[in-house]
């Protein structure tokens, strides 16, 4: 594939709303997993909320989208100036000709949660201020994003669970390569609600403490919210003069299917390892040209097994990675959008984060886990994004200057 | 921009229509269409444990996907699919959200892997063992039109075949009292970059202004727009008529659209 260029990007989670905040944090290692208080839950478990979600006001005109979904997607697209960059993008390419691809697993369904509690005693019919279509329904934040935006083009959401927002990138790059559309934006959005919350506690796979990736006592994951966005459009001609350095590129995209278990991994990580092979393929890179690797790493066991197991194999002891899923909870249908952005800073800023939470390796996982932060130059890294139903996506990223 | 690709085989499932094709002469008009409520048959390539969890979109998803696979004398295994429908697993959404309105939240660990929008993709994908790409979209009631616009793209940039999955399954109520689908509904298109011997028509696609077309047949038309899969009847009907044609399918409020069908 041709490069694309993510010509401005943002991501408000747990750890910070912005670049900025969420730069400090990776930089100060501080997590945005607390006790979890949200709503009524009462499971003894950690999750990354994002403060004030529910104080964003959703413009009159588009009142029907209110709930807590699409506040947080609103709250992300203030951020970094992102929005002022779409209306740019609309008076240059036209909004016709910017497509919107967004990813969510859970969309707007805690609405519905919230409305089964109000149902008519008599009817058992749902209350009357219950809009499904612009709330529960997956397609949502995307169809919220293009009216906020006024866009006319193409629009979809990409709802595979946890790669999701990952997938959206291959979605976006498929339809600029057809000359449908010349920018889009990408991205996902992921709220906290019940479903997941006790969902994951079902399946004993919600640690009570912050989730602990690729550490020998880990014991499942810890849920968190975000909204990550990325505006994609083609690399400018003449590049070294165009572009700056530290632009950030998407370089490649792997995708697969375990064929295997709605919620377990293939045990060897064939799909895994079938989605990561494919990104450094379509990139035309050596794995030893990787300089880092944002892991899925969401501390259930199964997971950070296999996955350590398939990375280990491909890259060898050699390539830093970590899951910064310690910092902001697994944000689920946000996760790829999320670790993108955190991928595009460490790019950027040449910053390796750690891993946090983890105190003892797995000592079966032969790999270069970082739980400290490194500073160094960072040319091209790769991340990883699975999802039950067996998903996988892998994308790998660079900096304009070294690509 | 213009997006060609190759019809190569058509599964079809909903109510009154049982296959492709059967389905032709009602679509010509040369048989009458008379609704009857879909027979969903046993996901019979599926294990034991899956076939127990699997609900109407898996059973749905796995006869429109294997009759146009079967139709084009492909293997699944190799294809890459797009699946797109406007909801869920309806049935199983109804019993999650009333187990967390009551006193005991304790769902089950299959109802909570069978939440996910891609439910229907991964039981595909352990049926068939296709380890291949599986895109999942839902873009509410302009889901079949970009299901079929993410599917094209690929087949035009990828240059590959694919399967595209477009279907809808109903909502229990209260759900069913806003959001009224009343009946599983599913086509099932084999796309391919060139032109094969196996090639049914070839079809070209275009964005467009122009409002969606309507279906002659009042109850075929009634169909069309309440199943949001079932907007892409208005292609079918083309081919079922067995002539060259034109179709504007419908898409989103902004766009649509605009099909050139070439038959073979």
């Amino acid at each position: 594939m041709n490069p694309l260029w993510l010509s401005h990007f943002t991501a408000t989670s747990s750890i910070g709303r912005g670049l900025d905040q969420t730069l400090a944090a990776l930089c100060q290692r501080r997590t945005g997993l607390a006790p979890c208080t949200f709503d009524t839950v009462d499971l003894a478990t950690v999750v990354g909320e994002v403060a004030g979600v529910d104080e964003v006001r959703i413009p009159a005109h588009l009142a029907e989208f209110d709930c807590r979904n699409n506040r947080l997607a609103l709250l992300g697209l203030m951020q970094d100036g992102f929005a002022e960059a779409v209306h740019a993008a609309i008076k240059k390419f036209g909004a016709q000709r910017i497509g919107v691809f967004l990813g969510t697993s859970t969309s707007g369904i805690l609405q519905t949660e919230l409305a089964y509690r109000r149902r008519n005693h008599a009817t058992g019919a749902l209350p009357v201020d219950f809009i499904y279509g612009a709330t529960h329904n997956t397609f949502s934040v995307a169809d919220f994003t293009r009216h906020y935006f006024g866009l006319t083009g193409p629009a979809v959401v990409v709802s595979s669970a946890c790669s999701s927002s990952a997938k959206v990138f291959s979605s976006a790059q498929r339809m600029m390569a057809a000359g449908l559309i010349d920018a889009a934006i990408v991205g996902g959005v992921d709220s906290l609600c019940l479903t997941t919350l006790y969902g994951f506690n079902s399946l004993g796979l919600l640690s009570e403490q912050a989730c602990r990736p690729y550490d020998a006592q880990r014991n499942g994951l810890s849920i968190g919210e975000a909204a990550a966005f990325a505006l994609l459009e083609s690399v400018p001609e003449h590049p070294r003069e165009n572009l700056s350095n530290d632009a950030v590129l998407l370089l490649g995209i792997g995708e697969s299917s375990d064929a295997y278990h709605m919620s377990s991994p293939h045990p060897d990580g064939l799909g895994s390892r079938m989605a990561m092979q494919d990104a450094l393929k379509m990139s035309g890179l050596r794995p030893s040209e990787i300089d880092y690797i944002n892991l899925h790493g969401t501390a259930t066991q199964n997971n950070d097994a296999v996955e350590g197991k398939v990375v280990s194999a491909l890259f060898g002891q050699a390539t830093p990675c970590s899951s910064t899923k310690g910092a902001t909870g697994h944000t689920l249908g946000a996760a790829g959008g999320l670790e993108a952005v955190i991928c595009a800073l460490a790019l950027q800023h040449g910053l390796l984060p750690a891993g946090l939470n983890t105190q003892n390796l797995d000592p079966a996982l032969d790999l270069d886990y970082l739980l400290d932060n490194r500073e160094q130059p960072v040319a091209r890294v790769l991340s990883n994004s699975f999802g039950f139903g067996g998903t996988n996506c892998s994308l790998i990223f660079g900096r304009a200057g070294s690509a | 921009m213009t997006l060609t690709a190759y019809i190569e085989g058509i599964g079809l499932l909903g109510p009154g229509l049982t296959d492709w094709p059967s389905s032709q002469s009602i679509l010509s008009g040369q048989q009458p269409y008379q609704p009857s409520k879909t027979i969903l048959p046993s996901p019979v390539l599926l294990p034991a444990a899956e076939r127990r969890r699997s609900g109407a979109i898996v059973k749905l998803t796995l006869a429109t996907g294997l009759e146009a696979i079967a139709a084009a004398r492909l293997d699944a295994i190799s294809l890459p699919s797009v699946f797109s429908a406007s909801g869920g697993d309806g049935e199983n959404c109804h019993a999650i959200c009333e187990m967390l309105a009551s006193d005991d939240r304790q769902i089950s660990p299959t109802r909570f892997h069978n939440s996910v929008h891609n439910t229907a993709s991964g039981y595909w994908s352990i049926a068939t063992g296709a380890m291949t790409a599986s895109s999942v979209l839902c873009a509410f009631d302009a889901s079949f039109g970009a299901g079929l616009l993410e599917a094209l793209t690929q087949v035009v940039v990828d240059n590959t075949r694919i399967v595209l999955l477009a279907c809808d399954t109903p909502y229990p109520e209260p759900l069913y009292k806003v959001r009224s689908i009343p009946d599983a509904f599913g086509i099932a298109l084999v796309l391919a970059p060139e032109r094969s011997a196996k090639a049914l028509a070839k079809i070209t696609a275009n964005l467009t202004d122009a409002s969606a077309d309507r279906l002659a047949d009042t109850a075929l038309e009634s169909l069309r727009l309440s199943i949001p899969a079932a907007r892409g009847l208005p292609l079918l009907h083309t081919i079922a008529m067995q002539q060259d044609g034109h179709v504007v399918l419908d898409y989103l409020d902004s766009t649509r659209l605009a099909m050139a069908i070439t038959l073979y």
